[in-house]
């Protein structure tokens, strides 16, 4: 019972067959992230075309919701714009950070509501917003440049 | 193992552990195999903690009060049972800790501060191996770094060995102190320590062996090992948590510098200077842990009436057991000796094209409870090219049918990942 909440098909769905994955050129800026609990890594890179997400691409291993985390990431932020891909993310850590208690919009996460049960698991919390953290670390690396 | 070891009436001893008959995730009976993590505590160790505080809570050493008496006298109690538990040729010898990091913490910190015959310093050399966990590693760099001493290390064999072909090369004339395991907590290795100490001594080396995972599962006699300093944790071997012993040879812990300083290890204090008093009170500054002391002389209380050869001999057999059960898994690789020679119950695994943390998750929703991770011993994890294994350890109350619930688990893992 607990088991499909935390693995929906969903999840297993993007660890088996993860989408946007390998690194690509060209990018703009590019995060590394490790968990150093479980040893789970990713790598991502960011291209930027304007004030839109142009392309994400990463690598990584790990545990299939660090993995697929990151898979369900590059749906959602792949051509938004930088703020609409940001708020998402907010959402998203919301939802996961919330400890079963946040009802998540499926209209806005689309795919990352089936991350929704790991919020019940706290070890596990670290692992959903892994590539979500590199994410958020391209992008702000991405953005010191454009300032200079 | 002794031939005329009976062996273990395991149901029996299951009814001492109150936890052991709960269940997890609403309807699942507990599998704990996290036993290298930390035991379970018996109903024998749990009355020792409540009665202690219920009836003879006080400080010791001081006051000469009724209660005080009583506290005192089953502190010091407590390290004589200690002390007959692992064969110290003095009770004095026994000093307690918070753990087996304080335990090892203490000699590396005090051996930077040694007179000449024990001192650390620059141009010296600090050995100790692959397989430790980190508390028997960061330690050591932390006295290189205050020192200017070097630290070296055996590698591990491919089985999952000390890699002692390099002994007399590892442990030279500027050997200061060799620190290692006698059990591996990912491995399950038992190291031949015997043949470390003898390279040691000829070279005029302190030998300190951490005991945290052999202690609790095999009969441990530290006259006979011949080391000078053991290290081990009381919460492994079903006693509380926040109490460890170190044990040390009497003449080294004279010689020796204390380790803190506060209440209880001094001789006198004048405004200008402190003289500090004998071992073991010199290594023991402030209120000790007096309750998780009587919880464990409670706990080596335990085991000895249990007997610890019919404890070995029984997790010898499950270990035997687990390794063929094992072989019967497509995918799975043991991390460590795939035998049950010269290994404990703790096995450590990969699945092939599976994360540790989806092993143990889905483990867990079984009611199956094991560790992932690197096990605080990432040194030896990455040894081996993974980042991470499952573990299964088990104790004196686990079972072949826990075994068999844990293979019908990795089934269920595979179900859910292939």
């Amino acid at each position: 019972m607990n088991l499909e909440s935390m693995y929906q098909e969903i999840i297993l769905d993007h660890y088996k067959n993860p989408h946007g994955r390998g690194l690509r050129e060209p990018f703009d800026a590019e995060s590394f992230q490790v968990n150093p609990t479980c040893g789970d890594e990713v790598t991502l890179r960011v291209a930027l075309a304007g004030s839109t997400v142009g392309d994400v691409s990463y690598e990584g291993q790990g545990c299939s919701i660090s993995q697929a985390s990151t898979s369900v990431l590059t749906d959602l932020v792949t051509g938004r714009s930088v703020q609409d891909a940001l708020s998402t993310m907010d959402a998203f850590v919301e939802m996961v950070q919330g400890r079963g208690q946040v009802e998540p919009d499926e209209d806005v996460l689309e795919d990352g509501v089936a991350f929704a049960g790991v919020a019940k698991y706290p070890a596990r919390v670290k692992c959903a917003l892994l590539g979500w953290m590199a994410f958020k670390d391209a992008v702000s690396r991405v953005e010191g440049v454009a300032d200079r | 193992m002794t031939t005329t070891t009976a062996p273990l009436d395991v149901e029996t001893i299951r009814k001492d552990f109150p936890i052991l008959s709960r269940l997890v995730h609403g309807d699942k009976p507990l599998v704990y195999l996290d036993n290298a993590a930390t035991s379970q505590k018996p109903r024998q160790v749990i009355d020792a903690l409540v009665g202690y505080y219920e009836q003879h809570n006080a400080n010791v050493h001081r006051g000469i009060h009724a209660l005080a008496e009583e506290a005192t006298a089953l502190y010091e109690g407590a390290r004589d049972r200690m002390a007959r538990f692992i064969n110290a040729p003095s009770r004095d010898e026994v000093i307690f800790t918070k753990n087996t990091s304080e335990a090892i913490n203490l000699v590396a910190r005090v051996l930077g501060e040694a007179g000449p015959d024990h001192r650390v310093g620059p141009g010296d050399e600090i050995v100790i191996t692959e397989m430790e966990h980190h508390s028997n590693i960061v330690p050591w760099h932390q006295l290189a770094e205050r020192t200017g001493a070097t630290v070296r290390w055996f590698r591990i064999t491919e089985e999952g060995r000390l890699d002692l072909s390099t002994l007399d090369s590892v442990i030279t004339e500027r050997t200061k102190i060799v620190s290692l395991t006698h059990v591996s907590n990912l491995l399950g290795t038992i190291n031949p320590v015997d043949v470390v100490i003898r390279r040691a001594r000829e070279v005029g080396a302190l030998v300190l062996v951490d005991a945290s995972q052999s202690a609790p599962h095999l009969p441990l006699d530290v006259a006979a090992l011949g080391a000078d300093f053991v290290a081990v944790t009381g919460h492994k071997m079903l006693g509380p948590t926040g109490i460890g012993v170190l044990w040390g040879r009497l003449p080294l812990l004279n010689e020796l510098p204390p380790f803190l300083g506060g209440g209880e290890m001094i001789e006198l204090v004048t405004m200008e200077r402190s003289t500090y008093a004998a071992p073991p009170h010199k290594f023991e500054a402030g209120t000790p842990p007096i309750a998780q002391a009587v919880g464990l002389g409670a706990a080596v209380d335990y085991l000895t009436s249990v007997g610890m050869a019919a404890i070995a001999a029984h997790e010898h057999e499950l270990t035997a057991y687990v390794i063929d059960r094992f072989a019967e898994v497509d995918g799975l690789t043991v991390i460590g000796p795939n035998t049950a020679t010269d290994r404990v119950a703790e096995v450590s695994f990969s699945l092939e094209g599976i994360h540790p943390h989806d092993v143990g998750q889905i483990l867990d929703e079984q009611g199956i409870a094991v560790r992932v991770g690197h096990h605080c011993a990432r040194p030896a994890v990455v040894r081996f090219g993974i980042p991470a294994t499952t573990r299964a350890s088990f104790y004196l109350y686990n079972t072949r049918a826990e075994v068999d619930a844990l293979v019908a688990g990795l089934d269920r893992v595979k179900k859910v990942f292939g």
